[in-house]
């Protein structure tokens, strides 16, 4: 044997050291390895022998310093930011000659500064509106069909395009939705206006085509990537074993889906849609181009005009003097007072039946 | 209530692969029939083929006559929906629908078969949860979730959920595989009692349990991986276990297998 002892010693032991790794990390019940044997001179790994002393610096603490940090900036970026706003818009708020929540123009360059947020609020909201309720079924129903009856070959390469959508940038879906997509539209409200003219909606003496309609239609285009995919995500992530039991009961497919994918994405889907509509409320360009820019507060939604809040501060940002750029930034403060507000609305919504999703395996 | 279920050759692929290989036997109503075996020997395929779970899988077919009470379920134009109605399945891991209370699951098969009025789902809840052994420990929160019950009373539950829509036959794949010997014991328990209005067959990997539980018993095995499963005894669960006819089934059941 001497200094290499050979295989077979060993492995008919069993007991005693299969390596002199183990036999030097285990207890007092194994038998001590002979000294000849070099390996066995190692310091032990688990037990035996002094304690080592603790690191004073540590990858441990080094890495927990680092992301407490990161954590804590993100509170004074947006402290920082939110100091920035008001301290712009309250000059600018208080040199305001009229009520800013319920005035609907916006003369901010004038000696007299005269603006309101209501009729761009309100605008915000409707196209936001219009756009979900025509986005959401479809981006529902794409996603079941992606994620349940496409077969895999179709599924795929759909998904791929449906994600290539969300690349396009908002700036061409604007040109898009002002040069061809109006047309169409424009021709459709003459005809909703003729036949459904009697609807409050659809009334009005036109001119028709760069409304409200139309920015809505282009939004919806716009979100329907993201709720769409996402959705497609959870509705995949429903456990088997609960289709099969839904199944199993006699469901038909869209029984099934109703019984056991639908409830258990239900909370996923409702992130989509909220994201979906954060982007609908803060979308800036593609409805600066398409929107008529009046500033009326009217359900009709045919009928030119038409703006948002942050489509008019694209538009009027350029020719902005210092009150201007004030009463710009107090009205994108209101934007986000409203996402801020959707977005909690919608947390309240996801966690009133948390018990039944954190108990689910 | 209970049906008698007649497999003749029934033979079942996936793809290109075949599971099981021309399997005969028949289900007598009102018994408790265990099928056991190695696993990947194709008890669970069996099982799914009877009330047409298997055709889940994409690419799933079968061959030959499976048959309730005369009635061929693969003929073309039977309602598959219907079969899994009168065929109702319990799985292996408990699957209680997570977004559902209690209440939901013990009658989310009835309202999926269109049943509406409150107080029949009321009524049925109760008598199936009862007839499940389960209506004791949940009457006080039947708003809660079901997933939140443990692990045997969600297994009741998934019984429960079964037998709410009054089918002929209960399968039952490795129903207790998941669950400790006294949740085990309550389902056998359990199943001792539906015997009374069910046709039962368990898929199982405890041989005792086959003992205990069963009438009759099919020993299911295969030659080698990649080859089919087959039907090697059926008999009544006392033959099998005391006398058995052939000498593989002797050698699994005295654990002399492999």
């Amino acid at each position: 044997m001497g200094d290499f002892p050979s295989r077979s010693a060993n492995a008919n032991a069993g007991g005693p050291g299969v390596t002199s790794r183990h036999a030097g990390s285990a207890g007092p019940g194994v038998p001590p390895i002979p000294p000849d044997d070099r390996l066995g001179n190692r310091p032990p790994l688990g037990g035996g022998g002094a304690l080592p002393t603790k690191a004073r610096f540590s990858m441990e603490s080094g890495f927990r310093g680092l992301s407490t940090a990161a954590g804590a900036m993100v509170l004074v970026i947006i402290v920082a930011i939110a100091i920035f706003l008001v301290s712009k818009a309250v000059p600018a708020l208080s040199a305001n000659t009229e009520n800013f929540l319920t005035y609907k123009a916006w003369f901010p360059n004038e000696a007299e500064p005269r603006f309101g947020i209501a009729a761009l609020a309100f605008g915000t909201l409707l196209s936001s509106v219009i756009a979900l309720l025509v986005a959401v079924p479809i981006a529902l129903a794409i996603a079941l069909f992606l994620s349940h009856y496409a077969p895999k070959r179709l599924a795929t390469p759909l998904g791929f395009v449906i994600d290539l959508l969300a690349a396009v940038p908002s700036v061409v879906f604007g040109l898009w939705g002002r040069d061809v997509f109006s047309q169409p539209v424009q021709d459709f409200s003459v005809w909703l206006n003729k036949y459904f003219g009697w609807l409050p909606v659809f009334g009005g003496d036109g001119p028709f085509g760069r409304s409200i309609l139309l920015g809505s239609l282009v939004l919806a285009i716009m979100v329907l990537p993201i709720v769409t995919s996402l959705s497609r995500e959870v509705f995949q992530q429903t456990p088997g074993m609960n289709e099969e039991a839904a199944l199993a009961l006699g469901a038909t497919k869209w029984e099934m889906i109703r019984t056991a994918v639908l409830p258990y994405g239900k909370p996923g889907v409702i992130a989509a849609v909220m994201l979906g509509l954060g982007r609908a409320l803060g979308e800036t360009i593609a409805l600066a181009l398409t929107l008529g820019t009046t500033f009326t507060i009217s359900f009709n939604i045919i009928q030119s005009g038409g703006n948002s809040i942050a489509a008019n501060i694209a538009n009027t940002f350029g020719e902005a003097n210092a009150t201007g750029r004030g009463a710009l930034i107090a009205s994108g403060l209101v934007l986000f007072a409203i996402t801020l507000v959707v977005n909690m609305a919608a947390r309240a919504i996801i966690y009133r039946r948390r018990e039944f999703r954190d108990s689910a395996a | 209530m209970a049906k008698r279920i007649e497999a003749s050759n029934v033979s079942s692929y996936y793809g290109s692969f075949k599971a099981i290989d021309n399997i005969s036997m028949t289900v007598e109503p009102k018994t408790i029939t265990a099928l056991i075996g190695p696993s990947g020997c194709g008890k669970s395929t069996f099982l799914r083929s009877v009330n047409r779970m298997h055709e889940v899988l994409p690419g799933a077919r079968i061959e030959g006559r499976l048959t309730i009470d005369d009635q061929n379920i693969y003929d073309s134009d039977v309602d598959v929906t219907a079969v899994r109605r009168m065929i109702g399945m319990v799985f292996q891991r408990p699957n209680p629908f997570p977004t559902m209370s209690i209440y939901e699951n013990a009658v989310a098969g009835l309202k999926l078969n269109g049943v509406r009025k409150k107080s029949l789902l009321d009524d049925a809840a109760e008598k199936s949860l009862r007839s499940a052994n389960l209506w004791d420990e949940v009457k006080d929160r039947l708003n809660r979730p079901g997933a939140g019950l443990s692990g045997g009373q969600q297994q009741r539950l998934c019984i429960a959920r079964t037998i709410a829509v009054e089918p002929q036959v209960v399968l039952m794949d490795e129903p207790c595989s998941a669950l400790d010997p006294i949740s085990t014991l309550a389902i056998e328990d359990l199943m001792f009692k539906l015997k009374d209005r069910f046709t039962i067959i368990i898929v199982t990997h405890n041989m005792q349990q086959a003992a205990r539980v069963s009438d009759k018993t099919g020993f299911f095995s295969i030659d080698k991986t990649g080859e089919p499963g087959r039907l090697i005894e059926y008999d009544d669960t006392q033959k099998i276990f005391s006398n058995p006819a052939q000498k593989k089934t002797e050698d699994y059941i005295t654990g002399r297998f492999g």
